[in-house]
């Protein structure tokens, strides 16, 4: 019976396998460099089947990068005595800093709502929360905050239907990363899609980091933090000595 | 052109950081201020995270305040006894300013703190300048002898010293409780604190006003120094490429600013700054009462 079982499921995952994704980034890292103002990802690739083209449902293609997971206390602000204070708090477990979903098609038909869960592919599945205190009746509202102050601020991005698909083989599409993200290893997954259910998924990654002066003074002002403070210091009191010596210099002479 | 800052981790631009170095530039060269408490708002306003913006503004700061005292020092007007006495104060203050700001910052409510501070002390010290100033152009305009008030409550307080540079002999406490002050409001606020000692030097402790600048800089270059190296040290906040930005363009508006303030009257130039003050003040206090347009924050623990 148990045999039977397993091959069933085998021959249920096969047409899954029938499709399947070859992915292309545009590169696997991102520098931040001293100019760095944001950066732009193409992300293409193709589909590998062996079997003729299924017309329906449709493939749709879903392509998310996601950064680094950190934790992140969101504040609720409350009028107290006149003026507005944070009040409450919760704290979120692992929220990605940055996170950019773009589909093919329109978010209802590109992927079902229970395999959205499975997979944590939309923005509000890939946050993991929440330790509320009890007090607070209304986390889910803490998250929301959390998701709309990251859009606002160009760290979350939902963008339907900006992967173009042709022929139900080739796709590509771009993800704008805003330059205030953070570094880390960024998760890039493509979902290949048929009536909601995801058919093919395929993961890859890529590394952005700080380069060059921006390293050398991001890591000293952590791992020598003193050093770094008198570098400050020296910098500006030969800044402050500097101007006032030309100065007098251009003004006598 | 965008600058990438390290620390801050914001990419912002680079003309608009160095115009508003400049223009704090200005005005210190022309008030004698260093002119943090301009510095560090409108670093808020362009999306610098406040903790960043409080630590590099006190390193920007020592800058100004070298390129503003060397002037000084060679007109005579730094009395060294009495910046030594304020800045024993000041030390002490400052330190005791970075442990209050590390723990507000983990109960959440720094920005508060920081931003009442701002609304508070510029709202006092701008209002009395500016009766002050008003007061003193009427004087002057009938004529009357401006009186120098002497003997309170101050001077009959131990440890008297003498300090010869400001002709004066009083107690070292009062300087002492003054740079103390001064240093938490340094670590806290991340300004020099210039524009709290400068009054306080004149109306409190009597010092004439020829000296009261060149001193007040000579305290904060410590002060700001030690708080400087405070806050690189236990927050990780000094942005090093943003306080070369800013200084750039304060040591350049430092000088445009002293040869501008020489042509002007003090009175003229103290109601300028108490209008300045006021209006810095206004803004601040706006936003604590207003509605804010996003009741939530993100905090990284």
């Amino acid at each position: 019976m148990r045999l039977l079982a397993a091959l069933l499921l085998l021959l249920a995952a096969l047409p899954a396998r029938a499709e399947e994704v070859v992915l292309g980034l545009s590169r696997d890292s991102v520098s931040i460099t001293t100019d760095f103002d944001g950066s732009d990802i193409l992300i293409f690739g193709a589909v590998k089947r062996e079997t003729a083209i299924q017309a329906v449902p449709p493939l749709q293609v879903i392509v998310t990068v996601e950064g680094p997971l950190e934790p992140v206390t969101v504040w609720r602000k409350a009028r107290r005595l006149g003026i507005w204070v944070n009040a409450e708090a919760v704290e979120i477990d692992s929220a990605p800093s940055f996170y950019a979903v773009a589909t093919s098609a329109p978010w209802k038909e590109s992927i079902s709502a229970v395999e959205d869960l499975r997979h944590g592919v939309s923005i509000p599945r890939a946050i993991r929360s929440v330790g509320a205190p009890m007090d607070i009746m209304d986390s889910e509202a803490f998250t929301e905050a959390l998701i709309r102050v990251r859009e606002e601020q160009g760290l979350y991005r939902v963008e339907e239907e900006s992967v173009e698909l042709r022929d139900s083989t080739l796709f590509d599409t771009s993800i704008t990363m805003p330059a205030n993200i953070s570094e880390g290893r960024y998760l890039t997954r493509v979902f290949l899609t048929r009536g909601g259910k995801v058919v093919s998924a395929h993961e890859s990654e890529i590394q952005v980091g700080k380069v060059g002066l921006e390293r050398w003074l991001f890591t000293l002002s952590r791992q020598m933090p003193l050093a770094y403070g008198l570098l400050s210091l020296a910098i500006a009191a030969l800044a402050g000595w500097g101007a006032s010596a030309l100065f007098r210099a251009i003004r006598s002479g | 052109m965008q600058i990438y800052l390290p620390i801050a981790e914001v990419s912002v631009n680079v003309f608009l950081l160095f115009g508003l170095g400049g223009l704090v530039g200005v005005l210190s060269g022309m008030f004698g201020v260093g002119g943090g408490f301009l510095i560090t708002p409108l670093l808020f306003f362009m999306g610098i995270p406040p903790a960043v913006a409080v630590a590099t503004g006190a390193n920007q700061i020592v800058a100004s305040s070298i390129s503003g005292v060397l002037a000084h020092f060679k007109r005579k007007t730094v009395d060294l006894r009495m910046g030594f006495v304020l800045l024993a104060g000041g030390l002490v203050g400052a330190a005791l300013g970075v442990w209050i700001f590390n723990l507000l910052k983990g109960l959440g409510q720094v920005d508060l703190l920081v931003r009442l501070c701002y609304v508070v002390f510029l709202g006092i010290i701008g209002g009395l300048m500016f009766i002050e100033s008003v007061n003193a152009i009427f004087k002057s305009r009938k004529g009357a002898v401006p009186k120098r008030r002497h003997h309170g409550w101050v001077h009959g307080l131990p440890f008297k010293m003498r300090f010869r540079t400001s002709g004066l002999y009083i107690s070292a406490i009062p300087p002492v409780l003054v740079g103390l002050s001064v240093g938490v409001l340094a670590a806290i606020m991340g300004v020099g604190g210039g524009f709290i000692m400068v009054p306080a030097m004149i109306y409190l402790l009597g010092m004439p006003t020829k000296v009261v600048v060149g001193t007040s800089l000579f305290q904060i270059i410590f002060v700001s120094a030690f708080t400087t190296l405070l806050h690189a040290t236990t927050n990780y906040t000094v942005d090093i490429m943003l306080a070369l930005v800013l200084i750039l363009g304060g040591v350049i508006g430092a000088q445009i600013g002293t040869a501008f303030g020489t042509r002007l009257k003090a009175e003229q130039l103290r109601i300028a700054l108490a209008s300045l003050v006021l209006l810095v003040c206004g803004k601040l206090a706006l936003d604590l009462f207003i509605t804010p347009s996003e009741l939530y924050e993100l905090v990284a623990p």
